[in-house]
């Protein structure tokens, strides 16, 4: 029932670092999240951008040094492409996705707290459906735990590469666009005040 | 710089723990036990509890953490937001208390049903699964990201932004 204590330690430092980041990042405030949707605040596509190419490049060259080995999900059909639906409506509805819900609750978010309680609710949901789910999703099939380059039969840095531009040219292209989240921020502050 | 961060942090969490960043296997395995306490003969008739050991490990003090880090960075930072209804929502619908709340609960039930079918959420697809070159992880992040631009202009479309 219980990792052990190294571990349970290990894995509280590592969130209060992610937590530290999510906060200064700003993704743990729903009009960030709902704005990305809007296309009016790049903030959520260049933080996970930039943690996906920095992240690749050191799990990938540290994966022949035995340092580390990955960890894939599997491709299940009905399962990814569902819960992708059922996931984007609900975190645009909600504001915040499951980490960032954490967050803004350590901001004081109350609609946050709120969410957890039913991000519960709907985990519950599925453990009491798994035997109909894991039923029903077997029946679409399964593509196993695959990766882009083992799919394509390419070398990794190349997507690694494909990627990295991809960032580059979105940074080059969105700069314009983020200059104004700062005075952004200052007026929904003042109007939160002038609210309250 | 903050998604650098998160980056060096997921080469940390794979060196050290063996594991890919991510949140919502921890609130699956709460649920799961809280099922087991309270309803009994659940673990021997739901195959869930076969399948899967919920436990409290590295992923459930990894969301702990998140919350005491968050809390920590926004005293010191000053940057305190107890709010209930965030502004934007308010200029769509309103100051309603009730109402923010009771879509934020099923909204974010609906959400972490959908993480829990795809097997991951922002950061185990979004950022774990796709710097892992996953096929499934970036297949679901089109998927959800589409979702929720959609979703996102029908229900907030029309207000201007604050």
């Amino acid at each position: 029932m219980f990792d052990p204590l190294w571990k349970l330690a290990l894995g509280l430092l590592t969130g209060m670092v992610f937590g530290l980041l999510l906060q200064k990042g700003r993704v743990a405030k729903f009009h960030v999240i709902v704005n990305q949707f809007l296309f009016r605040d790049w903030t959520v596509v260049k933080i996970m951008g930039t943690a996906v190419v920095v992240g690749a490049i050191g799990i990938y060259a540290l994966l022949p040094t035995g340092a580390v080995s990955l960890h894939i999900k599997p491709l299940v059909w009905l399962g990814i492409v569902a819960g992708g639906l059922c996931f984007g409506a609900g975190m645009a509805i909600f504001g915040y996705c499951p980490g960032t819900s954490v967050a803004a609750c350590g901001e004081g978010r109350r609609d946050a707290m709120v969410g957890v309680i039913g991000m519960l609710l709907g985990a519950g949901l599925y453990v009491v459906l798994y035997p109909q789910l894991s039923g029903l999703l077997k029946t679409w099939g399964d593509a196993g735990k695959v990766t882009l380059p083992e799919w394509s039969g390419t070398s990794p840095w190349l997507w690694i590469g494909v990627v990295c531009f991809g960032a580059l040219a979105a940074f080059a292209v969105f700069d314009r666009s983020w200059g104004d989240t700062s005075p952004r921020l200052h007026k929904d502050t003042r109007q939160r005040h002038g609210a309250s | 710089m903050v998604g650098v961060g998160i980056g060096v942090l997921s080469w940390f969490a794979f060196w050290s723990a063996d594991h890919p960043l991510g949140i919502t296997t921890a609130f699956e395995h709460t649920s799961a036990l809280v099922l087991k306490a309270a309803v009994p003969g659940l673990s021997e008739s739901n195959s869930y509890y076969q399948d899967e050991s919920p436990k409290i490990g590295w992923e459930w003090m990894l969301v702990l953490g998140v919350f005491v880090g968050s809390i920590i960075s926004s005293f010191t930072s000053g940057d305190r937001e107890p709010v209930t209804v965030p502004p934007l929502w308010k200029r769509r619908f309103g100051s309603s208390v009730p109402r923010r709340l009771t879509v934020a609960l099923l909204g974010a039930g609906l959400m972490m049903f959908g993480a829990r079918l795809a097997q991951g959420c922002t950061s185990g697809h979004g950022i774990s699964g796709n710097l892992q070159l996953a096929a499934s992880s970036w297949l679901f992040s089109i998927i959800f990201f589409s979702t929720a631009i959609l979703t996102a202009f029908a229900v907030y479309g029309r207000t201007r932004n604050v």
